[in-house]
């Protein structure tokens, strides 16, 4: 990591972050919250979910902090009435893309998609809703694949990627008709790729990709990529 | 090759060619091919021999004319006189009329003064002149003079330079300032640095960039190989559309053609600057067009778009420095080098030099495809060169910049073509597609249309563009059917904006053009499919029930 620090303001307050960091980093840093759903720690970043953009002062476009690199004298603003009705707008379409239903969910209490949609007071949405006829993979012994309830974050696809090394998931077919598959297109419980390691369900936000045999609350862990990460970072900087 | 041998090859050919009196170019584009133009190429070819002319007329197969609309056309030089619509019975005629008796065969002859009058060709002025296979027709038109002229006598910076003084921009549709992208790639460090050419055109009823490439090869390969020296770039990948099939084979003869000459590869001109060139072909995607998902592609992963910054020009292809242009701003570079910024930046706007190809499609009655000078009026463009609307129907509107373009109504036909006013007026330049349309089009259903391919193209990476498009899509479709309300337009607003601003890439940043500037300009349609229950171009499937209640 850099050693050289950049200097920027952040929501009107001056914080000082590595070079190369992203805005996301500098302001979770600093104790400022800018909600995310694509992002975890740990793994790279796909700046999709457009939760997290924020304003660049001179710039007219928005930028997803995610992704974006601090600069020397930025000026980021993370909170305002356009970012607040965005980010709204970004869970609005979330939940009324396929079939959420809280009540019967597995994930229900656990849900990402839930908590950011109470935090930013999302109480109902004014689209109509889609009731996605995806066929669910419970073909595997401990994992199951709903993509009526993905939200194409790719946590998963990345985790099994980066993390574990060995790329089971991927996505099929593009834009709304997207899918995550495993393997080319197999059902799971015959991948020969797969470790079995969980890492997956662990990242799911929503309640895609659940164990069978365990309470959600067991299971989630945002901490996990993150943890494994660092833990080879060091071993990689000790030899 | 060594420099004099260049100049021994144009001078060689020239003196081929002028033995000639007379040379036939035939079209054989993608859209003459369909019509027969090599079976009408052969014809020309044995009744040149029947008639004992060989030695004194040439036929030649040559990229597109620019009539589509009466191809197969044939152009016959000197004094460029056009035939159109010839089958391959027409060459008997043609050649004993014109090239034996010397006049013009006048029952197929084309008077096409109108159609060239206003149009200024710049990029595309070998189309329809060389064989876009033959090599020595290029380098006869002066071609790689420019490339040995800036390896021999001038240095990288030299060239920025005149690209920054000819005011050159992106054709791609953006606009950015060719000349400020060449200095960020030369600034920027890293090793190797890669140069990227653009032709993944996926706009429907666009063929700007196809003809290029299927006329002028060459014209796009020694701009890449300037560019590339002058960033110091030594691998170009050209980036083509899987599906323009005659362009590929012909970028394909052209890349081998100049290796073997030693036009790319090592040691060009005896100078120590390299350069190769591969092709990647698309699969299908029209988002791969987007620059950073070209170079996702081309690396072997999904065609998705990537957040910027990091922009290409620091962190490309495989991390490195990548310069990404579409093939027409390439093919502008010989000219600027060869005559001089100054002399580029005379041509066109100030603000806005140069030249612009559009494919002019739809309701009009040369659908074909044009050079004009930036700054031309689309009224100069659909009434003048684009001969107008057939008879019996009315003008209602020109939709510029393809599916992600906007829809502009009659009073502003006056509109100078430029990227900062059509983007003030709601449409974007895009990659050069101009449709027009007629009264008998519903603009709803068009704006659903288009909104309907921008939908089946997201490639669902961020939320904006690939839900918000599809529910705006249903909204248009229940309008469409007789069932919307009054507030299903500011409903239509509010979203469209949204996904302006929020979405990834340029495909989200525009995809809501055709139904915000259907709403800007054509809202009373909008109202008598909501209010009025009818579709006044009586195109869409309202409901019985509704239309019942209107009468």
């Amino acid at each position: 990591m850099s050693t050289k620090t950049v200097t920027l303001v952040i929501d009107g307050k001056e914080v000082t972050a590595h070079d190369g960091d992203t805005i996301l980093k500098a302001a979770t840093d600093n104790g400022i919250d800018i909600p995310t759903m694509c992002y975890l720690d740990g793994l790279s970043t796909l700046g999709g979910c457009r939760l997290c953009l924020v304003e660049v002062k001179g710039l007219r476009r928005l930028l997803p902090s995610c992704t974006t690199p601090v600069s020397s004298g930025m000026e980021v603003v993370t909170t305002s009435d356009t970012l607040t009705k965005h980010r709204k707008k970004v869970i609005e379409l979330l939940l009324s893309e396929r079939t959420h239903i809280c009540s019967v969910c597995v994930a229900n209490g656990y849900c990402e998609l839930q908590q950011k949609a109470t935090e930013l007071g999302v109480d109902h949405v004014s689209l109509a809703r889609e009731w996605t006829r995806f066929e669910v993979d419970s073909s595997h012994h401990r994992f199951v694949l709903d993509s009526n309830r993905c939200i194409l974050c790719t946590r998963c696809i990345r985790v099994c990627d980066e993390i574990e090394g060995v790329h089971t998931l991927d996505l099929k077919r593009r834009g709304k008709d997207a899918q995550v598959i495993i393997d080319f297109d197999e059902p799971w419980g015959s991948s020969y790729s797969c470790t079995h390691c969980g890492k997956c369900s662990a990242v799911c936000p929503v309640g895609s990709i659940y164990m069978r045999d365990r309470p959600f609350s067991e299971v989630k862990n945002k901490m996990l990529a993150a943890f494994i990460a660092e833990r080879r970072r060091r071993a990689y900087d000790e030899t | 090759m060594k420099p004099d041998e260049l100049r021994r090859m144009a001078e060689k050919e020239s003196e081929v060619q002028k033995s000639y009196r007379h040379r036939i170019n035939v079209c054989c584009s993608s859209g003459c091919m369909p019509l027969g133009s090599l079976r009408i190429l052969k014809a020309f070819d044995d009744a040149v021999k029947k008639f004992g002319v060989q030695e004194q007329c040439k036929v030649a197969r040559t990229g597109c004319i620019g009539t589509c609309y009466v191809g197969p056309a044939v152009l016959v030089e000197p004094g460029d006189y056009l035939y159109q619509g010839v089958i391959p019975e027409a060459a008997h005629e043609i050649v004993s009329e014109h090239i034996v008796n010397g006049r013009p065969a006048k029952h197929w002859l084309f008077s096409s003064e109108a159609f060239f009058k206003k149009q200024l060709r710049v990029v595309l002025r070998n189309a329809g002149k060389i064989d876009p296979f033959r090599v020595e027709d290029y380098v006869a038109a002066g071609g790689y003079s420019s490339l040995l002229k800036a390896l021999t006598q001038m240095v990288p910076g030299e060239i920025i330079d005149e690209v920054v003084a000819s005011g050159l921009r992106g054709r791609g549709g953006a606009g950015f300032p060719t000349g400020l992208k060449l200095s960020y790639v030369a600034r920027a460090s890293g090793n190797p640095k890669y140069i990227v050419a653009n032709l993944d055109e996926g706009d429907p009823g666009v063929f700007a960039n196809r003809t290029l490439a299927e006329a002028d090869p060459h014209s796009i390969l020694e701009g890449m190989a300037i560019t590339a020296y002058a960033v110091g770039a030594e691998q170009g990948y050209i980036y083509v559309r899987g599906e323009y099939q005659l362009a590929v084979q012909t970028l394909k003869i052209a890349i081998e053609r100049a290796r073997s000459l030693g036009l790319i590869g090592g040691n060009i001109f005896e100078t120590p600057f390299s350069f190769n060139v591969d092709l990647r072909l698309g699969a299908g995607a029209f988002v791969a067009g987007e620059e950073t998902a070209i170079l996702a592609s081309i690396e072997g992963r999904r065609a998705t778009p990537h957040p910027r910054p990091p922009y290409p020009a620091t962190s490309g292809l495989w991390g490195k420095p990548t310069l990404i242009n579409n093939v027409e701003t390439l093919a502008n570079i010989p000219l600027i080098i060869l005559n001089g910024g100054a002399w580029f930046s005379k041509i066109g706007l100030t603000s806005c030099t140069g030249t612009k190809c559009f494919s002019l499609t739809g309701k009009v009655k040369n659908p074909s495809l044009i050079e004009v000078p930036m700054g031309i009026t689309l009224r100069d463009v659909v009434f003048d060169i684009g001969g107008g609307i057939p008879e019996g129907e009315r003008f209602k509107a020109v939709l510029v910049g393809g599916p992600s373009g906007g829809g502009l109504p009659e009073d502003l036909l006056d509109l100078p073509i430029d990227y900062e006013s059509l983007t003030k007026a709601g449409a974007i330049m895009g990659s050069g597609g101009i449709v027009v349309i007629d009264d008998s089009s519903c603009m709803v259903d068009t704006a659903k249309f288009f909104t309907d391919f921008c939908v089946d193209e997201s490639c669902g990476k961020c939320v904006p563009c690939r839900i918000g498009l599809f529910k705006m899509y249903g909204v248009l479709d229940r309008i469409t059917r007789g069932e919307g309300t009054v507030e299903d337009l500011s409903v239509l607003e509010d979203w469209g904006s949204f996904i302006k601003e929020g979405s990834l890439c340029g495909l989200g940043q525009t995809g809501p053009n055709p139904v915000l500037t259907t709403l800007r300009y054509f809202r009373d349609e909008y109202l008598s499919h909501i209010v009025g229950g009818k579709c006044p171009a009586g195109k869409c499937p309202m409901s019985e029930s509704r239309e019942e209640v209107a009468t």
